[in-house]
């Protein structure tokens, strides 16, 4: 059968206990049924998934010609399973992770308690690029700073989830969570309907109270004005947009379609021009107004931080929040829980390395060979160096760039990250081998904390490779959590 | 200074919250989404249809050929940028020209493409069978298949265009809400119907004005007939009328049908409807002068008879019709769609000022 020779090598693998060992109980009924599968089975139900993502649109678009090409994320069928204790500690983890890194975005903004307690040094945060000083003392609606978090999860050998990335300013992928589901219970009604598994289908109903219940106290009761504002169609991520719109039954707005006067937002409809109150934006900082970043923004609107500040319009997530994704803050976070909380982390960091603190900058340079190097403020897999695969013009450019500017790296020893049986296509047809996973869960801050269960599973579909992200060859799965714990 | 320093004083501001209002550029999204549906049917028609009428004509030479083409050609605009890239019009390369030429914005797979860019702009509006009908099409079209397809039978590729449309416009009927949007989509469709039976019907005029002697002849028939089923109108045609296929009662039939819906009179009474129902006005009052106009000559369709429009001319008739339409699309445009666009220096300076005046 297709997964008797799966090999587990070294690594902790998600289905299966050790080398040649058995399946892990919350992960049974998914290997029974795959037992029963063929590839001639798996390429008729692969091919349908695949039809219905190119026919409903589910695309992004890869700008390599003129033309633009539509490609789907691919999708494999094997879901990603997660029992529901281990699920609990994971959502426990991810509430005391953005509750704090809440409490702290309140407090830089305003008293900066920890940077007087020298919790975290005063010049790494008012020195980081996405430190907006132009906001402080002001207060946001209800106090809530991210409104919207997609916390990259990975696990290392041992099967210990770390945390390897906030995402606090405009998280994406909740569609595919959305839309993976949606595959999966059509490619596999029977096993879906015995599994157990818990929904994801809230999501948007809990976005859009979050939306709601952020809207201007000025407001009143009245039922906001609650819109989505993408950059455009020509964005890698319109099709969530306009998915996550559509969900929610907002409109989904351009900076064109909205003009600010008198310090409010309208946007300029068939019958003139009516108020928003609340936009849940997916454009970053600097180009939402011209006026106050990014002067050449045309993505904008002039005057739209001047309402924002005047507190006629909401925004979510706020403006400010990137200071908590820099890769440096990053490495005080276990501190920021403690601080804030008084507890523990539950969710551990990635051990990292300040190439800022001498002692740990000449431990990188040693090692750089060995380390993976990252960037503070990139993401989407760029501005990385992944020591042990890297050619040495590689290792000296980083080596450079860092003594340049050492505030602007961390190191991180290599995760092997958790694998997952994935079907690999080959010449006789296909079978399922090993592949690198992470796991995204998306959280919702309003009136309370709201952990959808599961998430996205990213797959490094590229054998051996450790980069999953859909830029880079990444696929994903549909990601189950269980009523129980198998 | 073009544009006011405030563009907004010429538009009411609202203070609408619920989830009826529409985007002005959702507006014009629908609208032109559905234009081009609709004449990406006609222009397939229209190529079906003489296409076959040719195969009765396998005799004729270029000249002949040049004279049947090119009227087709000009009435579907563009004659120009096909004389860039073609020597002479003939089958092959008028038919090529407008079904898969991208440097022509009328041809199909022109039309099809900026019909689900525009449908992309409003994904969150429209159903998902809406978008996944116009979504296959369009990668049909973007398939090499399409092409395959077109080659080895061209009526096949232009049957499946037409039902793509005829899906697409059964969808909108049956997933779209009744609200604002629906006009919109409404007026694309009739005022392009219109449009395009006029059109079709005057290329009788251009091409088809046959020599005397071949009034009443076996290709003057031909034609006739070419001219109904280019507007999908033959079988109606013929239940109305039990006899032969005359001029006359050909142009009256597209023309004044009262109860055929691609005929002119039938396609302007649905924009008559629509528009009082979006700028609310009663029956006979009417918003602007282009409405106006369009309103006197649908007026005036139910007064007139076919023989008072021959003895004017039909030529001049259908280009009252085809101005009339222009000026009514120029007046939607700039009624419900237009916004000045923003000048991003006047409104940093107004809002400088505002800030100022805080202090």
């Amino acid at each position: 059968m297709l997964l008797d020779n799966y090999e587990t090598e070294d690594f902790f693998d998600e289905m299966f206990t050790e080398r040649g060992g058995g399946v892990r109980p919350h992960y049974q009924r998914v290997a029974d049924r795959l037992q029963l599968l063929d590839s001639g089975e798996h390429r008729r139900k692969q091919t349908a998934v695949d039809l219905a993502f190119m026919r409903g649109g589910v695309t992004f678009t890869v700008y390599n010609d003129d033309q633009g090409t539509e490609r789907i994320f691919p999708f494999d069928l094997v879901p990603r399973v997660i029992p529901d204790t281990e699920w609990q500690r994971i959502e426990k983890g991810l509430i005391q992770r953005i509750t704090a890194l809440n409490l702290f975005l309140h407090d830089i903004y305003h008293d900066q308690k920890i940077l007087k307690d020298r919790i975290i040094p005063p010049h790494y945060i008012l020195g980081a690029k996405h430190f907006r000083r132009e906001f402080m003392g002001f207060n946001v609606p209800k106090d809530i700073y991210v409104h919207v978090c997609g916390t990259d999860l990975i696990r290392d050998r041992d099967g210990n989830y770390l945390v390897l990335e906030d995402n606090l300013r405009c998280p994406s992928g909740a569609s595919y969570m959305l839309e993976n589901r949606a595959a999966l219970k059509r490619a596999f009604p029977d096993l879906y309907r015995n599994a157990r598994v818990q929904p994801v289908d809230n999501y948007a109903a809990d976005l859009r109270k979050v939306l709601q219940y952020v809207s201007p106290p000025s407001l009143g009761s009245a039922q906001p004005n609650v819109v989505l504002m993408t950059p455009g169609v020509f964005n890698s991520a319109y099709f969530e947009h306009a998915f996550l719109a559509r969900q929610m039954g907002i409109p989904i707005v351009e900076g064109r379609d909205l003009v600010v006067r008198d310090a409010r937002v309208y946007m300029r409809t068939t019958s003139g021009l009516v108020p928003v109150d609340v936009i849940y934006r997916r454009i970053d900082d600097d180009f939402l107004d011209p006026t106050v970043f990014r002067p050449d923004s045309l993505l904008g609107v002039p005057g739209l931080v001047h309402a924002y500040r005047s507190g006629n319009v909401s925004l979510a997530n706020s403006i400010g929040t990137g200071v908590a994704d820099d890769k440096v803050v990053y490495y005080f976070v276990p501190k920021i829980i403690k601080y804030y909380l008084g507890e523990e982390p539950i969710l551990p960091n990635v051990d990292t390395f300040l190439a800022s603190e001498p002692q740990d900058r000449g431990f990188i340079l040693e090692n750089l060979g060995k380390l993976v190097v990252k960037s503070a403020n990139e993401a989407g897999g760029y501005g990385m160096l992944m020591g042990p695969w890297a050619s040495k013009e590689e290792i000296e450019s980083f080596r450079e760039q860092i003594l340049a500017n050492p505030r602007n790296f961390i190191a991180q020893h290599p995760i092997s990250l958790s694998r997952h049986p994935t079907w690999c296509n080959t010449e006789t047809g296909g079978r399922f081998e090993g592949r690198h996973v992470d796991l995204r869960p998306y959280i919702l801050y309003g009136e309370k904390i709201t952990v959808t269960p599961g998430g996205l599973t990213r797959v490094a579909l590229r054998k051996g490779s450790l980069v999953v992200n859909s830029s880079q060859g990444g696929g994903s799965k549909d990601t189950w959590v269980l009523h129980s714990d198998s | 200074m073009s544009e006011p320093l405030i563009p907004t004083a010429q538009k009411p501001i609202s203070n609408r919250r619920d989830s009826l209002v529409m985007l002005s550029r959702v507006a014009n999204s629908l609208y032109w989404m559905s234009r081009y549906i609709e004449r990406s049917e006609n222009v397939a028609r229209l190529l079906d249809v003489n296409l076959q009428l040719m195969l009765d004509f396998a005799d004729f030479d270029d000249d002949q050929l040049e004279k049947h083409w090119l009227p087709i050609l000009c009435s579907a605009g563009n004659e120009k940028t096909f004389f860039q890239l073609y020597e002479k019009a003939d089958s092959e390369s008028v038919t090529e020209f407008l079904t898969f030429r991208e440097e022509n914005p009328n041809s199909i797979i022109s039309c099809l493409f900026s019909a689900r860019e525009n449908a992309r702009q409003v994904r969150d509006q429209i159903s998902l069978e809406m978008f996944e009908t116009l979504n296959e099409c369009y990668l049909f079209l973007k398939s090499s298949n399409a092409r395959e397809v077109w080659q080895t039978g061209a009526h096949e590729f232009y049957e499946q265009i037409k039902k793509y449309s005829h899906l697409f416009q059964g969808l909108t009927g049956s997933t779209f809400t009744r609200n604002e949007g629906y006009e919109f989509i409404n007026l694309g469709k009739f005022l392009e119907r219109a449009d395009k039976t006029s059109r079709i019907l005057d290329l009788k005029y251009h091409i088809l004005l046959p020599s005397v002697a071949d009034v009443g002849g076996a290709v003057d028939a031909a034609q006739w007939q070419a001219i109904l089923r280019s507007a999908s109108a033959l079988e109606a045609y013929r239940r109305f009328h039990v006899e032969d296929i005359l001029p006359k009662k050909v142009a009256e039939f597209l023309i004044f049908s009262p109860t055929f819906p691609r005929s002119i009179r039938a396609c302007m009474q649905h924009l008559d409807e629509d528009l009082h129902r979006l700028s609310g006005k009663e029956r006979r009052e009417y918003k602007s002068p282009e409405e106006r106009a369009f309103g006197k000559l649908l007026s005036d369709m139910n007064f007139m008879t076919i023989e008072e429009i021959l003895d004017t001319g039909l030529h001049q008739f259908l280009q009252l019709v085809q101005t009339t339409l222009d000026q009514l699309d120029d007046h939607i445009y700039r009624e419900y769609m237009h916004h000045p666009p923003v000048d991003t220096q006047a409104e940093i300076l107004l809002h400088q000022q505002q800030m100022q005046q805080q202090q």
